[in-house]
C-alpha cells in the first residue's frame, strides 16, 4: 500500500484500475527491406495521416481549452513538414534497407535526443514533441488508432502532468480521477477537472516507476489523498464512501426543479457559465436557471477569419432558443494578446493580462464590434437574450460603446431587418470599474461581476503562475469588500448585480453573497443544484 | 546578398510556435535564408535546425538573405523578426 498527500483540484472519491501515462513507446523491430520507394511512400501515407489527427486534435482543443494551450498541435503539424526529419527517414530507409517504423523509431530518437541535450529547460521539453509525432508516425505505419481510452475500462490517470491537450485527447467516459505529480490549482487541465467533475489531485509526490498500470487505487478529493494498491479495509471504507458520494448526487438530482430559496425566504439566481453551444445540454441537465457568462469567443478561436454576422446570429439564435426564455447573457469578445487568434494580427506584449484586449480591442476596431452587436440583436428577438460587455474601466467607454450601439440600430433600421436592443450590462472585473460602480450603474441595466480578474487585478497576482498559489487567497477581505461595494452601488441605482467568477461557487462564500444582497450567481453548470442544497439549507440571519 | 542583425525579443527565444513561423514565413520566397546566432546556422526553412540553435532571449541574430528575390525577402524577415520575436 503507497499513500500521497496532494492538493485537491476537484472533490470527489473513486476506486479503480490505474492508468500510468507516460508517454507510449510503441516497440518497434528492425526489418530488411526489398523495395525503398514502397516504405518511403508509406511514410508519406503516414504523415498525411497524422496531419489529420493533428487537425481534428487542434480543433477539439480549440473548443475544450481554448487556441493558446491548443497550439501545441500547430506545432506538431509544422514539426512533421521538417525536411530534416522527413530527410533523415528517408535516407536511412534507402542506404539501411530497413522498414519506415523502424526508420522513424530511429529518427525521432536522435532528434529529441538532440533536443534533450540542450541547455535550455524550454527547448529539453520539446524532446517529447519529437517523441510524441515519431511515436504518432510509427502507429500509424503499424495500423494502430490514436491512444485512445475508448477500448479500455475507465481508469484514474496517473501522469508526471498533463498537458491541456493531453487531457483533450482523452475520452471523458473513461476517466474517473486525474493524478499528477506537478501541475498548479489555476492551471487549464484543473479548470478542465472542475467543468467534467472528474475528481483530481495535483502536486502528489510519488515516484511513477513504481506505480504501474492495471494497480487499484483510491483517489479521495476531500482528503487530497490518493492510495495506490490498498488493503482490504481501504476498499472497504473507500466503497462505502463512494456510495455515500452516490447517495448525495442523488440527493442532488431530487433539487432539480426546486427553487433557490434560504430558510428565511430569501431568493437568489443560480445560472451557468458555458463556453460553447455544446454546454447548452449541461446546463439544462443540471437545471441552471439561465446562462450568467456566455463566452463568444468560441466563434473567433480555431479559424484563419472573422466570423461573418449570419454565423454568429445562427449561434446566438440556437443558444437562446434552446433556452426557450431563459435568460441567456452573451459577453461579447474577450480575445487578447495572450490568445493568439492570428487573424486578428494582435502582435506581442509584455503584459497581455494588461494590454490591448476585449472591450479595448472593440473600440478601436469597431467594424469586429459592429458586425458582432448586429448578430446578437438581430438574435435578441428569438429569446431572453442579453448582453455584457468586458473590461470596463470607464464611464467614457460605455458612453463610446452606446454611440456605436446607436449607430447599428440606425444600420439594422436601414437595412430593414428585425432586431431588438437587448438588456445590456457591464462585467465589473478591475478595480476602476468597482471604484465607480455608483456613475457605472446609473448608465446600465446590470453587472456581472468577473472574479478572476478582478482578484488578478487587486492582489497583482497571475493566476498561471503556480508558484503564486501560496500568495493567493481567493476570499482576501479586498475583494470582498469590492464585490459588497458593486453589488450596494447597483441596488442603489435600482439595478441588478451578479457574480459570474470562480468565486460564485465557493461554497464557503455562498451565505455571505447572499447576505450582501447578490441577484445572481453563474456558476460551472456542475456546481448549480450543489449550491441549490446550500441556498436552501441556511438562513442569512443567525 | 543582404543581411540584417536582430536581437531577440521574445522571453523564451525562438520557441517552437514562433520557429514554425519563422518557417512559413522563409518557405514563401524563392531566396535562400540563413540565419546565424551562438557561431551555429541553420536554414529558416528547417524548423528543427532552427529550433535546434536554441536562440534565446537577448542574443543577436544575423539573418542573410541570397536570391532573385532578397529585396522582397529581405523587407518580408525584417517585418517578421520585428513582429514575432
Amino acid at each position: 500500500m503507497m499513500r500521497f498527500s496532494g492538493k485537491t483540484v476537484y472533490k470527489g472519491i473513486q476506486m479503480g484500475p490505474v492508468l500510468v501515462l507516460k508517454g507510449n513507446d510503441s516497440q518497434v523491430k528492425r526489418d530488411k527491406i526489398q523495395d525503398a520507394d514502397a516504405e518511403v511512400e508509406r511514410v508519406g501515407h503516414a504523415v498525411e495521416k497524422a496531419q489529420q489527427q493533428l487537425k481534428k486534435l487542434y480543433d477539439k482543443a480549440v473548443k475544450e481549452v481554448g487556441e493558446t494551450s491548443a497550439a501545441i498541435f500547430e506545432v506538431h503539424q509544422m514539426m512533421l513538414e521538417d525536411e530534416d526529419y522527413l530527410d533523415a527517414i528517408h535516407n536511412m530507409i534507402r542506404t539501411e534497407m530497413v522498414n519506415a517504423e523502424y526508420a522513424v523509431a530511429v529518427t525521432g530518437d536522435n532528434f529529441s535526443e538532440m533536443f534533450a541535450g540542450m541547455d535550455d529547460d524550454y527547448m529539453k521539453a520539446r524532446a517529447a514533441d519529437i517523441r510524441d509525432i515519431s511515436n504518432r508516425l510509427v502507429q500509424n505505419l503499424q495500423g494502430k488508432e490514436d491512444i485512445d481510452l475508448n477500448s479500455s475500462e475507465p481508469a484514474i490517470i496517473v501522469a508526471e502532468d498533463l498537458s491541456p491537450s493531453e487531457t483533450v485527447q482523452m475520452d471523458k467516459e473513461k476517466i474517473l480521477a486525474f493524478v499528477t505529480v506537478h501541475g498548479s490549482s489555476n492551471s487549464h487541465t484543473a479548470i478542465l477537472a472542475r467543468m467534467m467533475n472528474i475528481p483530481a489531485l495535483i502536486g502528489v509526490p510519488m515516484d511513477l516507476d513504481a506505480i504501474q498500470s492495471g494497480m487499484t487505487a483510491v483517489v479521495d478529493g476531500f482528503k487530497g489523498e490518493v492510495i495506490f494498491e490498498p488493503d482490504e479495509r481501504e476498499c472497504e471504507a473507500a466503497k462505502k464512501r463512494m456510495e455515500e458520494e452516490q447517495e448525495k448526487l442523488q440527493l442532488l438530482q431530487s433539487l432539480k426543479g426546486k427553487e433557490n430559496i434560504t430558510l428565511d425566504g430569501k431568493k437568489i439566481n443560480i445560472f451557468a457559465n458555458i463556453g460553447s453551444v455544446g454546454d447548452v445540454g449541461y446546463v439544462l441537465e443540471n437545471d441552471a436557471g439561465g446562462i450568467g457568462l456566455f463566452r463568444s469567443e468560441f466563434l473567433y478561436l480555431g479559424r484563419d477569419s472573422f466570423p461573418a454576422e449570419e454565423e454568429q446570429f445562427q449561434a446566438y439564435k440556437q443558444v437562446v432558443q434552446m433556452m426557450a426564455g431563459k435568460k441567456v447573457i452573451i459577453r461579447t469578445l474577450d480575445i487578447g494578446a495572450d490568445k493568439q487568434v492570428e487573424y486578428f494580427n494582435l502582435g506581442k506584449e509584455d503584459n497581455p493580462a494588461m494590454g490591448y484586449r476585449a472591450i479595448r480591442i472593440c473600440l478601436k476596431q469597431s467594424e469586429i464590434f459592429r458586425t458582432q452587436l448586429r448578430a446578437l440583436f438581430r438574435a435578441a428577438v428569438f429569446g431572453n437574450l442579453s448582453v455584457m460587455y468586458p473590461m470596463i474601466t470607464s464611464v467614457e467607454e460605455v458612453q463610446k460603446i452606446y454611440e456605436i450601439v446607436d449607430s447599428v440600430k440606425a444600420e439594422l433600421d436601414g437595412d430593414g431587418v428585425p432586431y431588438k436592443v437587448p438588456e445590456q450590462g457591464i462585467m465589473i472585473e478591475t478595480p476602476a470599474a468597482v471604484m465607480i460602480s455608483d456613475e457605472l450603474a446609473e448608465l446600465v441595466d446590470f453587472f456581472s461581476i468577473g472574479t478572476n480578474d478582478l482578484t488578478q487585478y487587486t492582489l497583482a497576482i497571475d493566476r498561471q503562475n503556480e508558484k503564486l498559489d501560496e500568495f493567493y487567497n481567493a476570499h482576501h477581505k479586498a475583494i470582498l469588500r469590492m464585490i459588497r461595494m458593486t453589488v450596494e452601488n447597483a441596488h442603489k441605482a435600482g439595478k441588478w448585480a451578479g457574480i459570474c467568477g470562480e468565486l460564485g461557487a465557493d461554497p464557503e462564500l455562498t451565505r455571505e453573497f447572499v447576505r450582501m444582497g447578490v441577484d445572481e450567481l453563474s456558476v460551472a453548470p456542475s456546481m448549480v443544484l450543489r449550491l441549490r442544497k446550500a441556498v436552501r439549507e441556511m438562513k442569512t440571519e443567525d | 546578398m543582404k543581411n540584417f542583425s536582430y536581437v531577440i525579443k521574445d522571453e523564451i527565444g525562438i520557441h517552437a510556435r514562433p520557429a514554425g513561423l519563422l518557417v512559413k514565413e522563409a518557405k514563401k520566397y524563392a531566396s535562400k535564408v540563413v540565419i546565424r546566432a551562438n557561431g551555429k546556422s541553420a536554414e529558416a526553412t528547417r524548423l528543427m535546425a532552427v529550433m535546434g540553435m536554441g536562440v534565446k532571449c537577448g542574443q543577436t541574430v544575423e539573418v542573410e538573405i541570397t536570391g532573385d528575390d532578397e529585396e522582397t525577402a529581405f523587407e518580408g524577415m525584417k517585418a517578421f523578426f520585428e513582429e514575432n520575436l
